[in-house]
């Protein structure tokens, strides 16, 4: 009964969805105040239907209800609580039914927090949202209905595949898909503000927030996902150039440009045209994203998620929205001005480079990922593109995005002079070279050139940043109290500034650990018997043999490791190697002591032999948590940049004044 | 979990351990540490033809195994990297290679992007620098009002200051 409900919903939410395409938009173009008012509560219902619709497939998971074939699919009885919850979006229907469900948060949460905005504005925006639902519900009421019964109904699930019964995995889809998402909110803006005709520093500011917490939640979603990947894929790689990460990786390449020429347009009224682009490829891109993931189009490790006769609607879909949008573009976008002329030393021209290689990031990425489909297209034969590819191309731009982010927020907007700027970055640049010529030196025994190269830029980077916090302070007079000074600034208007130091150090952290990670990893396949030792870089494993440990839905052989450095113990480790009761492919569980410069990484490969021999694989990771640190670092800084209080007090004058305004006329 | 499932568990777990072929390296010997870190190399670069984005040096599959027996041997019988890899490629198809060397059908793949990027470049770089013919003045009166509405904004929150009501936009 309760999953018939939930499809109920589901009916219900494309219908609403219809209304919510439809009368607030024509209201907004007709002038028709009631229709345009409908734009809000219609969004609160959105939500709420939806919401309706996926606590009915919860439900239905945490009760084992086998009878429908998406929980007989991907639950089992036997699976702990947690795990039924997230194997609600472990599957195709259900990851869908998690889209629909925040795209509708997005919408209701557009609704409430924008009482600032114009009438118009708002119902425009909501409109839009309302025609994406529209092609999501279809899709899911028309090929991917979660709710759909079987008959004679299974004694038993088919259980949640293993390697997503993990924590990592479990919050790592919301994440991902509330920045997917998110860039709806930036794209319904665009798209509003090209209906409406007018792109201005006002549609900037409205839409920059959106943006950047849809940018955040991306930052996070992919940061989990290659840290599920390093630890639960047991290969200990941190990327590995799948078009299913590809396909995430393309929306965030796009969405940090455009959060960063919303900037432009906000302080400067120019690259309008562009950034409205941006902001439809943004989410063109999430799209195609999903149609990739989706389709089966392209050969993955996640292909748990794929199904080939889908390809067809998405596909479709997409170039509707894609198509639809980017005509609207080429209609309006050419009466739009841009505005605001800039030297070539000048903020402008900095955020001009980093679009320009962002951009170039993006096709590399969409190239490489298609490139295969291309080939076989043509006939050209088949190729493979796979990390020596891509890791060519990025390391061939990667250097010139680095030293443009410590130039750029140096520079001033519109005219610049270099001899100011090199009083501000000089001793930046001369410890960045002093990085350079140390970490070149033989005692580190660098075998190539990327080391002292990247190390230097991560330097270049950092010192850059500090400068230019230190050229601000000095502006505003607070030198003499560093701290006091920093903390007022960020009560102040300064939070969006330090959100951007922020990430950007984030950035400088990424570089190192992905400059000494991949030139200092050590990676050793070995053979041990229990009571067997084996050095790699100073660490001693002693594998003291592997036993059988029964899990609740699984058999593991669990190995056990002592690891020493010199006499002391460092650490003990527990690898597994799980066959679930499910069936499929035993799954590795690695284990790894981790620490803020190295990890150390122990993955179970086979029994060998039977005198308890086993092949195993040990892992030095020097620096690997820089990585992420980063990706957090990136993410904290546009959650601080957002919570400046312009975004907030703005909304809050303007409603402010509006009341006043109903109190005049009143 | 119930007592009948647990030996059938433990049964199924052997034949999967048993059914696998070892994966360890070390079970390669070699003559000199120059030729080991010459067959790591190599099959680094050579890709499981059955794995989804793995080398031959990562995977685990049985053909994976088996290739890498048979760059072992060639190795070992003394043949130079380049007569495996021309052996490999004409035997499977540029597919193989994770690295596609540079060569007139893999043009399009090196070069490629960068031609896209180009187009795309000078494109975005028109749209970012196209001017009105109307003059230096590319912001419209309303437009630099609202602007200023916008900035003044930020002023006051600096400032501190309580602020004036701003005058209700009209779109």
């Amino acid at each position: 009964m309760i999953p018939e409900l939930g499809h109920f919903a589901l009916i219900l939410a494309l219908l609403l969805a219809v209304v919510q395409a439809a009368f607030p938009l024509a209201g907004s173009l007709s002038g028709n105040r009631p229709w345009m008012t409908m734009a809000r509560p219609l969004a609160y219902g959105q939500l709420t239907l939806l919401a309706v619709a996926f606590a009915a497939l919860t439900q239905a998971f945490l009760t084992s209800d086998f009878s429908v074939l998406y929980v007989a699919e991907h639950s089992n009885s036997l699976l702990p609580t947690i795990y039924k919850v997230s194997a609600v979006w472990g599957g195709h229907e259900g990851s869908l039914l998690l889209w629909v469900l925040m795209m509708a948060a997005w919408g209701a949460a557009v609704a409430a927090f924008s009482k600032n905005l114009p009438l118009t504005v708002v119902s425009r925006v909501i409109s839009v949202q309302g025609m994406i639902a529209i092609g999501f519900l279809l899709f899911m009421l028309l090929t991917s209905n979660p709710f759909e019964r079987i008959f004679p109904v299974p004694a038993d699930g088919r259980d949640l595949n293993p390697l997503l019964q993990d924590p990592g995995l479990a919050i790592h889809p919301p994440m991902l898909y509330m920045g997917y998402v998110g860039f709806s909110v930036a794209f319904a803006f665009a798209v509003a503000a090209l209906i409406g005709g007018r792109l201005d520093a006002a549609w900037a500011r409205w839409s920059r927030p959106w943006t950047t917490v849809a940018w955040v939640f991306l930052t996070i979603g992919i940061m989990l996902g290659s840290w599920w990947a390093y630890y639960e894929l047991g290969w200990g790689g941190w990327w590995f150039w799948d078009p299913v990460e590809n396909a995430s990786l393309m929306p965030w390449l796009v969405g940090t440009a455009l959060i960063h020429s919303l900037a432009v347009t906000e302080k400067r009224a120019a690259f309008k045209s562009w950034t409205v682009l941006l902001a439809i490829c943004a989410f063109s891109l999430s799209l195609l994203g999903t149609f990739l993931v989706r389709s089966g189009v392209l050969t993955s490790v996640h292909a748990f998620a794929t199904d080939p006769s889908r390809g067809l609607f998405i596909l479709i879909f997409l170039c509707i929205v894609v198509g639809g949008s980017l005509a609207l573009y080429a209609w309006r976008a050419p009466e739009v001005s841009d505005g605001g002329r800039f030297s070539l030393l000048s903020r402008e021209s900095a955020l001009l480079g980093n679009n320009l290689i962002f951009v170039a990031f993006t096709v590399l990425v969409l190239f490489g990922t298609l490139a295969p489909l291309i080939y076989e297209a043509f006939n050209w034969g088949k190729i493979s593109v796979g990390f020596p590819w891509f890791n060519k191309m990025f390391l061939a731009l990667s250097p010139f995005l680095a030293v443009l982010i410590g130039i750029g927020p140096a520079t001033r907007w519109k005219h610049d002079e270099p001899v100011r700027m090199l009083k501000t970055l000089w001793w930046a640049l001369a410890l960045s070279a002093t990085v350079l010529v140390i970490s070149a030196l033989p005692v580190f025994s660098t075998n190539t050139l990327w080391v002292p190269v990247g190390l230097a830029l991560a330097a270049w980077l950092f010192f850059a940043h500090v400068a230019i916090v230190y050229e601000r302070l000095r502006n505003k007079g607070g030198l003499s109290r560093m701290g006091p000074a920093i903390l007022a600034d960020l009560r102040g208007g300064g939070r969006s500034f330090y959100g951007m130091v922020t990430a950007h150090v984030g950035v400088a952290m990424f570089i190192v650990g992905v400059t000494v990670l991949s030139n200092y990893q050590l990676e050793e396949d070995v053979r041990m018997a229990p009571g067997d030792s084996y050095e790699l870089a100073g660490y001693r494993f002693e594998f003291l043999g592997a036993q059988q440990v029964p899990g609740p839905n699984y058999m593991a052989q669990r190995g056990a490791f002592n690891v020493y450095r010199g006499e002391r113990r460092v650490t003990q480790l527990f690898p597994e190697k799980r066959a679930y009761m499910g069936g499929g492919m035993p799954m590795t569980e690695a284990a790894i002591d981790p620490g803020l410069f190295r990890d150390i990484y122990v993955s179970l490969g086979e029994a060998v032999g039977n005198g308890g021999d086993w092949a195993l694989r040990l892992y030095y990771k020097p620096f690997v948590r820089w990585i992420w640190l980063g990706a957090i670092l990136m993410a904290l800084g546009g959650a601080l940049a957002v919570s400046d209080p312009r975004y907030r007090l703005a909304g809050a004058r303007a409603r402010k004044s509006a009341a006043d305004t109903a109190a005049v006329t009143a | 979990m119930s007592p009948l499932i647990r030996p059938l568990l433990f049964a199924a777990l052997l034949a999967v351990t048993a059914a696998a072929p070892a994966y360890t390296l070390e079970e390669f010997k070699f003559d000199s540490p120059a030729q080991e870190q010459e067959f790591r190399a190599l099959i680094a670069k050579l890709r499981c033809l059955v794995c989804q984005n793995e080398s031959l040096a990562g995977s685990q599959a049985e053909l994976a195994q088996d290739l890498r027996n048979e760059v072992y041997r060639m190795l070992r019988a003394g043949q130079s990297e380049d007569e495996i890899l021309d052996f490999l490629v004409a035997r499977y198809g540029d597919f193989v290679l994770y690295d596609p060397p540079l060569k007139p059908s893999t043009y399009v793949l090196w070069f490629g992007p960068f031609v896209i990027i180009g187009v795309a470049a000078f494109f975005m770089v028109r749209s970012v620098l196209r001017r009105k013919p109307t003059g230096d003045d590319a912001m419209s009166d309303a437009e630099r009002e609202r602007l200023r509405t916008l900035l003044d904004t930020d002023a006051d929150i600096r400032a501190g200051e309580p602020s004036p009501p701003t005058p209700k936009q009209s779109i």
